[in-house]
C-alpha cells in the first residue's frame, strides 16, 4: 500500500469497489504478480457487507454473526498483496482508454490502466411507497450500516417492512442486540412460496445457505419479534413534527395501523449500475430478479473489451459468490496481459467455479421467493417515484399519455432522474411504470443514460483534471 | 429541536470519542462516525429540506446512493453526510432547500 501520486503509473489492472469481489480480486492479481490499484469510495475497505471490518467495533460479535467475521481473511488478503489501495475515492468518469478521473477529499487527478475491473456492488431497490420519503423511514441496509460502522440501532417503536432475506437478518440482528422490534410485516406474496418451490432443486444445492434461511426464521420466532406475512401495502405518515408517526398496513383486506418511530424498509438488492450505464456497456433486463444485469461473458468481460465486472455489480448473487467471480476475473486478465498460460487459467479456474456452483444454483428459488410485490414494483398513482424532483407515479402516467416514450424523455416532461442521486433511487421504477402504460417491454422502453460525471464535482474538482 | 428519534449506541469494543457540533449544539460521536449518524444521534430529523417544495428528508440509504443526507458541514453546503467522517469541533447544520450560489466561495481549486 502507498499514497504515492499514481498519476504517471500504468497500472495492469485497476478494480473499483473494495467489497468482497475487489478485495478478492486484489489478493488474486498480487499473487499472479498484476500491478494493481484498487480504488474504493469508502474511507474503510469491506464494501457494504464487510463493512468496517477491520475496526469491527461491535463488542458483542454474536450480533452480526460469523459470516461478518468472515470478511477479515479477504481483507488481510488484499492487505497483503502489495495493491495500491486508495480509499475514500471516487471514481467519476472512465475514459476510452480506460483512464480513471477519480477525487479525493475535493481533489481529482487520474489514475491510468490496462483492464479495468467494476466491483461496485449493490444498492437496495427503490421501495416506493407513499410516505417512504418521511424522516424516519430508512432502508434495513442502512440500519445495518449503521450497525457496523457504528455500533448504533434506531429508536423505538420500531418496525421493520418489505421483503427479503436482508430484513430477516436485520430483524435478528438488532432483536439479538436487544433493540425491541414491534412488528416484522412481510410484504412476500403468497403465491410467490408456491411459484418458487419449483426451484427447490437447485436451492438443495447451497443446503448450507438454505439451513442458514430457516435458521434465521426460526431465530426469529423464537425472539418473539410479530412477523406478520401476507401484507398487501404500505402506507407511512408524520405526525406535525414532521417525522414519522404512523404506518399502516394492509393484509386480507383489513386495514391496520402501527405508532412507529422509526421504520426499515427492504425490497431486495439490485445491481449498482451507475458505471457501467455511464459506460455504454450492454446491459439486459433479468425477469427473476427484475433488473437490468451488464451482459458479462464467463469470466466477467463486459461488451467492452477489457472491461471487466464482478460480484454483484454484474447480478445479484451474494458476497461468497463475488469473491469467486473477482478471482476469475483476474485470471482471465493475467492471460490477456500474458502473465498466465491458458491451461494454468483453466486449471486455476477448476475450483473457483465449483465454489461459485452452489451460489448460482439457488439463485432462481431466491429470486422468484423474494420478487417484490407488484405495488412496489409499479406504484399507485399518488406514490412519489422520484424522491429529488418528487415526481409521482401517477405524474409519469399523465406524461406517459402526452407521449413520453422512456425514461429519457421522461427527465424532459417531468425532470424525474434528474436530481442529485441521478436516477439511483428512481430509475427501476420509471421505467417499469412507463413500459406498463406505454404496453411495452421493458428491454424497449430501457433504462436513463447515465453520463459523466457519476457523482455531483465541484467546479474545483473539473479543474484540477486540466491542470 | 431535537426529537426523540435518537439513534442509541451499543458497547464497542474500542471508543475514541469526538465532539461536533450540530446545529450549534455540541454532541460526543464516535471518531468513526459519519456526520449523517452524528445527525442521528442528534436527533436532527428532518436533517434537510428539499430544493423543490422544501418537504422534509432525513438519512434514507446510508451508502451514498440516495441524496437524502445532504448536511452544511462546515460552511459547505450540499454535503453527502454519510461519505464524510466526523472531525473533532465539526459544525454540522441542516441544508435548507438548494445551496446557495451566492454564499462564499469554498474551493480550493
Amino acid at each position: 500500500m502507498s499514497s504515492r501520486n499514481t498519476t504517471d503509473v500504468c497500472y495492469d489492472l485497476a478494480i473499483i469497489g473494495a467489497g468482497p469481489a475487489g478485495m478478492a480480486a486484489a489478493a488474486e492479481a498480487g499473487q499472479l504478480g498484476l500491478a494493481t490499484v484498487l480504488i474504493d469510495e469508502q474511507e474503510e475497505a469491506g464494501g457494504q457487507i464487510y463493512r468496517a471490518i477491520e475496526r469491527a467495533p461491535l463488542a458483542d460479535e454474536g450480533i452480526l454473526g460469523s459470516d461478518y467475521y468472515k470478511g477479515r481473511s479477504l481483507l488481510k488478503a488484499m492487505q497483503a498483496s502489495h495493491t495500491d489501495y486508495l480509499p475514500g475515492t471516487t471514481v467519476w468518469d472512465v475514459e476510452d482508454d480506460l483512464t480513471l478521473n477519480v477525487s479525493h477529499h475535493g481533489r481529482s487527478r487520474q489514475v491510468r490502466a490496462r483492464r479495468l475491473l467494476i466491483a461496485t456492488g449493490a444498492q437496495e431497490r427503490p421501495v416506493p411507497f407513499t410516505g417512504w420519503t418521511l424522516p424516519g423511514v430508512m432502508t434495513c441496509g442502512a440500519a445495518q450500516v449503521l450497525l457496523k460502522n457504528s455500533a448504533l440501532v434506531p429508536s423505538a417503536p420500531l418496525v421493520l417492512a418489505g421483503s427479503g432475506p436482508l430484513m430477516l437478518l436485520v430483524a435478528s440482528q438488532l432483536s439479538y442486540a436487544g433493540v425491541p422490534i414491534k412488528a416484522l410485516l412481510d410484504t412476500t406474496p403468497r403465491e410467490n412460496y408456491f411459484r418458487a418451490a419449483r426451484y427447490s432443486p437447485g436451492a438443495l444445492r447451497n443446503l448450507k445457505l438454505l439451513l442458514k434461511g430457516v435458521g434465521l426464521l426460526r431465530t426469529l420466532k423464537r425472539s418473539g419479534v410479530p412477523h406478520i406475512t401476507g401484507v398487501e401495502s404500505l402506507r407511512a405518515e408524520s405526525g406535525k413534527d414532521d417525522h414519522l408517526d404512523k404506518v399502516y398496513y394492509r393484509r386480507k383486506g383489513a386495514d391496520h395501523e402501527l405508532d412507529c418511530r422509526s421504520l426499515l424498509v427492504h425490497q431486495g438488492v439490485v445491481p449498482n449500475v451507475q458505471l457501467t450505464r455511464a459506460l455504454e456497456l450492454k446491459h439486459r433486463w433479468n425477469e427473476q430478479q427484475q433488473c437490468w444485469n451488464p451482459h458479462a461473458d464467463v469470466w466477467g468481460e463486459t461488451s467492452r473489451a477489457g472491461i471487466f465486472v464482478a460480484g454483484d455489480s454484474s447480478g445479484i448473487a451474494g458476497a461468497q459468490a463475488a469473491e469467486e467471480a473477482g478471482r476469475l476475473s483476474v485470471l482471465q486478465i493475467a492471460k490477456q496481459l500474458g502473465q498466465l498460460e491458458e491451461d494454468t487459467r483453466n486449471k486455476r479456474a477448476v475450483p473457483i467455479r465449483r465454489r461459485l456452483g452452489p451460489h448460482q444454483a439457488i439463485r432462481p428459488f431466491l429470486d422468484v421467493l423474494y420478487q417484490p410485490a407488484r405495488p412496489f414494483l409499479i406504484p399507485e398513482d399518488d406514490t412519489i417515484v422520484c424522491r429529488c424532483e418528487e415526481i409521482t407515479a401517477g405524474e409519469l402516467r399523465s406524461i406517459a399519455d402526452a407521449g413520453c416514450q422512456g425514461p429519457n424523455q421522461a427527465k424532459a416532461f417531468s425532470r424525474a432522474g434528474m436530481g442529485p442521486c441521478q436516477g439511483r433511487l428512481c430509475g427501476l421504477t420509471v421505467s417499469q411504470v412507463l413500459a406498463e402504460r406505454n404496453n411495452q417491454s421493458i428491454d424497449a422502453v430501457g433504462y436513463y443514460h447515465i453520463r459523466p460525471p457519476i457523482k455531483p464535482l465541484t467546479i474545483g474538482e473539473l479543474a484540477d483534471i486540466a491542470n | 429541536m431535537p426529537n426523540a428519534s435518537h439513534f442509541k449506541r451499543l458497547p464497542m469494543r474500542v471508543g475514541e470519542p469526538v465532539t461536533v457540533f450540530v446545529e450549534g449544539r455540541a454532541i460526543e460521536v464516535e471518531s468513526y462516525d459519519t456526520a449523517a449518524a452524528a445527525v442521528l444521534i442528534a436527533g436532527l430529523v428532518p436533517s434537510r429540506t428539499t430544493p423543490t417544495s422544501g418537504s422534509a428528508r432525513a438519512p434514507y440509504c446510508l451508502m451514498g446512493v440516495c441524496f437524502e443526507c445532504l448536511l452544511d458541514i462546515d460552511g459547505v453546503a450540499n454535503q453527502q453526510g454519510c461519505m464524510v467522517k466526523v472531525r473533532d469541533g465539526m459544525q454540522i447544520h441542516r441544508q435548507v432547500g438548494a445551496r446557495d450560489i451566492h454564499e462564499s466561495p469554498q474551493e480550493t481549486a
